[in-house]
């Protein structure tokens, strides 16, 4: 993101202030709402509302995967590609909140984009692929991540799998916007060589693989597609045979947590350079679960195998949430006493009052190991 | 109104007296059963259903107000009045009390949910909760516990003694009604027992009592200062005052009837506290079932009064969505009917009458009104003076003799 300094304006402060007397007038005339409450009536997108959308297209990728377009409010202040979004969406007059990578670079138009894959049993990606319609308003937040490439260029190697190519493409699509002329090749892009090793399960399966095609036949990537179905599934021995100059390349990487896993492990030993992306995170045997008394007075007997955010929304509860996955901390909740246990790798933390103090934990990712006080 | 359980003592009809411990276990199953279907099917149209509420409250609000700043020009000030207090009426029943009740909170938008939202009235959201919530719905109809009955300052059971007090309840029932959000505000604050108990300098009472003013100060800010003073430019500053002032009356003798209707209108039974020690699921939901009475009448009388005029399913089910509440109660009658119970359901002219007249019956000593008629009532006049200037002895005596008139009577 970049600052604009501004030169002072004379007379600002007393337009502020006068400004100022006015919002406490409307405030005061819409209590016990506020003046946005009213304007969100007739204007949800309008500058100074919560951050929201509206759906102006789906549009398919492939049999379970669709890109949804978005005109975002007036407030947005744009992402960098490979970023994700949050989005907050109403199934079944429920609001559910997921993170999306954003798969257009920053486009002329204003729109964002998210390209999602309907995944076995999600909720959310099944709405958004198969129901989503033009015209639905949506909750958004800025764009986050870390999962960019530094604007000075380099060396590259993405590795991604299945719809784990939703951040890199939003990368490439910046560096090499596609035309009607064809493959552009816009002066930032001229510092990025980049490798893609795109694994999916097979060619028609396989989101945006002719748009990587595209890139690749106009010589702006290098693309190695492997088929799980034609090659069989990737083994990380074999990049160093598929990309010869790996060693020379920074790797980022994105897809199912095993891959993640392997990549990791065969880059440390190798001693290369890895940014990774998660979309979901695996999980280990559930535990025993227990009682979990919330600050508000609420009490829910939760099993070993649900988040304790998940359930607390489930039980109408409003609650801090973020990735949902383990990351972003927008979810930690302090812990006042007793013990949770993470559903990623089973360890337990355990509050004892007087002694550890509150413990903030993540609620996304922890389910209860016994009885638990959460302060919220 | 006697409660239920002395009802048997006294030889009345103990209106449950033919439910066997199963009966009452089962009538909780059936109605956990009709609870469940609702959960199960509540969805996308019930969320539209509260945001198109919402939707039209606001925007009848903002449209008032706009025909308000014209409120010299006298058709103005009738639409506008009568705009604002369908507004006002609306953000208090089908929208404020339902969100309040956690009704929506299923639907997780933190803009519509029982922890975040405030209305249109003195009593701030949260102390309401409480009393209402906490206490009432969970000590419904309960002498001595469930403080809605009467709010804490009317006789409302025959058993309580009568006073020569009692004799104004008519007119401080009355007054109450006019300045209801006002009386809430102080009921929700408990100023009585405090006041009583000398805890007025209660650091949380304290904390509270400033609470309800600062929502107060704004409320009146907003209503007979801002809006007048907008009004000023077309000479309306006074009409919208008075506009502002009439609706919040008309929106005040709503609810208090609306109120008087759900739990205070005869046939509706009240139970003693020791009768809910150890109480089970099954005995709370007949209570709730008997201690409470409908409304019946047409979709949009369902919609002004917040849907409780499906009282009874509401006490049932405090939480379900309140559009809900109509598609459900062809089926807690028909349980009703299965177990011999009397559902109580009237049109609201008779409602609010039986209401009434509970409260006048009340505030003359036991029997009294039954055993006068235009005949006798010189003497019997004479008799209600002598009891409510006579002492203790006086008044006892009269009363008992009045008491076995009426039953003789009877």
């Amino acid at each position: 993101m970049s600052t604009t300094l501004e030169p002072p304006v004379r007379g600002r402060r007393l337009t502020k202030t006068v400004g100022d007397r006015l919002v406490r007038v409307a405030e005061a005339a819409t209590t016990p709402y506020l003046p946005a409450d009213f304007m969100d009536l007739f204007a949800p997108l309008r500058p100074g509302a919560d951050l929201r959308g509206r759906i102006e297209s789906v549009e398919p990728e492939t049999a379970d995967a669709a890109t949804i377009v978005i005109r975002p409010g007036a407030d947005w202040a744009g992402h960098v590609p490979g970023q994700y979004l949050r989005i907050g969406i109403d199934i079944d007059g429920v609001r559910q909140w997921r993170a999306y990578s954003l798969t257009h670079g920053p486009r002329r138009d204003g729109r964002i984009s998210i390209t999602v894959k309907a995944v076995p049993d999600g909720l959310v990606s099944n709405h958004l692929v198969h129901q989503a319609r033009p015209g639905t308003l949506v909750h958004l937040e800025r764009a986050a991540g870390e999962f960019v490439l530094p604007p000075e260029g380099g060396k590259f190697l993405m590795v991604t799998a299945g719809s784990g190519i939703t951040p890199v493409i939003g990368m490439l699509r910046n560096l090499f916007p596609s035309t009607d002329e064809g493959v552009l090749r816009p002066a930032r892009s001229a510092e990025h060589d980049i490798v893609v090793v795109h694994v999916a399960p097979s060619h028609p399966h396989s989101i945006f693989i002719r748009d990587l095609e595209a890139l690749d036949a106009a010589g702006a990537i290098r693309l190695v597609a492997r088929y799980d179905d034609e090659h069989g599934v990737l083994d990380v021995a074999d990049l160093a045979t598929l990309v010869p100059d790996l060693a020379e390349r920074t790797t980022l990487a994105c897809g199912p947590a095993g891959l993640l896993d392997a990549l990791g492990a065969h880059h440390e030993a190798a001693g290369l350079t890895l940014t990774t992306e998660q979309f979901r995170t695996a999980r280990v045997e559930p535990g025993d679960g227990g009682t979990v008394t919330f600050a508000s007075g609420t009490t829910l007997a939760l099993d070993g195998a649900t988040p304790i955010l998940d359930a607390a929304e489930e039980a109408g509860m409003l609650m801090p949430s973020g990735c949902r996955m383990g990351i972003c901390m927008g979810c930690v909740i302090p812990l006042r006493e007793g013990s949770v246990r993470d559903l990623r790798n089973g360890a337990i933390t355990t509050a004892v009052p007087g002694e550890t103090g509150d413990i903030k934990v993540q609620t996304c990712i922890n389910a209860a190991a016994g009885p638990c006080h959460i302060d919220h | 109104m006697t409660t239920i359980q002395k009802k048997s003592v006294l030889g009345q009809d103990n209106p449950i007296a033919h439910l066997t411990e199963a009966d009452i276990e089962q009538i909780g199953i059936e109605l956990d059963a009709i609870r469940q279907d609702v959960l199960d099917s509540r969805g996308a149209a019930d969320a539209a259903y509260i945001r198109r509420v919402i939707d039209t409250q606001r925007k009848i609000e903002l449209g008032s107000r706009a025909v308000l700043l014209f409120s010299a020009f006298p058709p103005a000030w009738v639409l506008g009045t009568l705009g604002l207090s369908v507004s006002k009426i609306l953000d208090n029943m089908e929208i404020g009390h339902n969100i309040l009740h956690g009704q929506w909170d299923w639907m997780r938008d933190p803009k519509i949910h029982s922890s975040t939202w405030e209305w249109d009235m003195a009593s701030p959201a949260e102390q309401w909760k409480h009393s209402h919530n906490e206490l009432h719905h969970t000590y419904t109809n309960v002498i001595g516990k469930d403080n809605d009955l009467g709010y804490g300052i009317m006789r409302v059971d025959e058993d309580q003694p009568w006073t020569p007090a009692s004799l104004a309840q008519p007119v401080f029932c009355f007054i109450n009604a006019v300045f209801f959000e006002y009386g809430i505000a102080a009921y929700d604050l408990e100023l009585g027992s405090v006041i009583a108990k000398k805890q007025t300098k209660d650091p949380d009472f304290r904390r509270r009592a400033k609470q309800v003013l600062g929502k107060i100060r704004k409320q009146a800010t907003k209503d007979y200062v801002v809006h007048p003073a907008m009004s000023i430019p077309t000479g309306s500053f006074l009409p919208t005052l008075a506009a502002n002032f009439t609706a919040n009356i008309v929106r005040n003798l709503w609810s208090n009837s609306v109120i008087l209707c759900g739990h205070f209108p005869e046939g509706v039974e009240t139970f003693e506290k020791r009768s809910i020690d150890g109480e089970t699921k099954g005995e709370w939901y007949v209570r709730q079932m008997l201690g409470s009475a409908n409304i019946s009448g047409s979709k949009a009388l369902h919609i002004m009064t917040g849907n409780l005029s499906h009282q009874i399913e509401h006490h049932l089910f405090p939480d379900l969505p309140s559009n809900r509440y109509a598609e459900i109660a062809p089926k807690v009658k028909a349980l009703f009917d299965k177990y011999d119970l009397t559902y109580c359901a009237r049109p609201m002219p008779q409602q609010v009458y039986s209401a009434w007249h509970k409260v006048v019956r009340l505030s003359l000593p036991n029997g009294w009104l039954k055993t006068t008629n235009a005949k006798n009532a010189p003497q019997q006049l004479g008799i209600l003076y002598k009891m409510a200037t006579g002492d203790r002895r006086t008044r006892r005596l009269l009363g008992r003799k009045l008491e076995s008139e009426a039953r003789a009577a009877a």
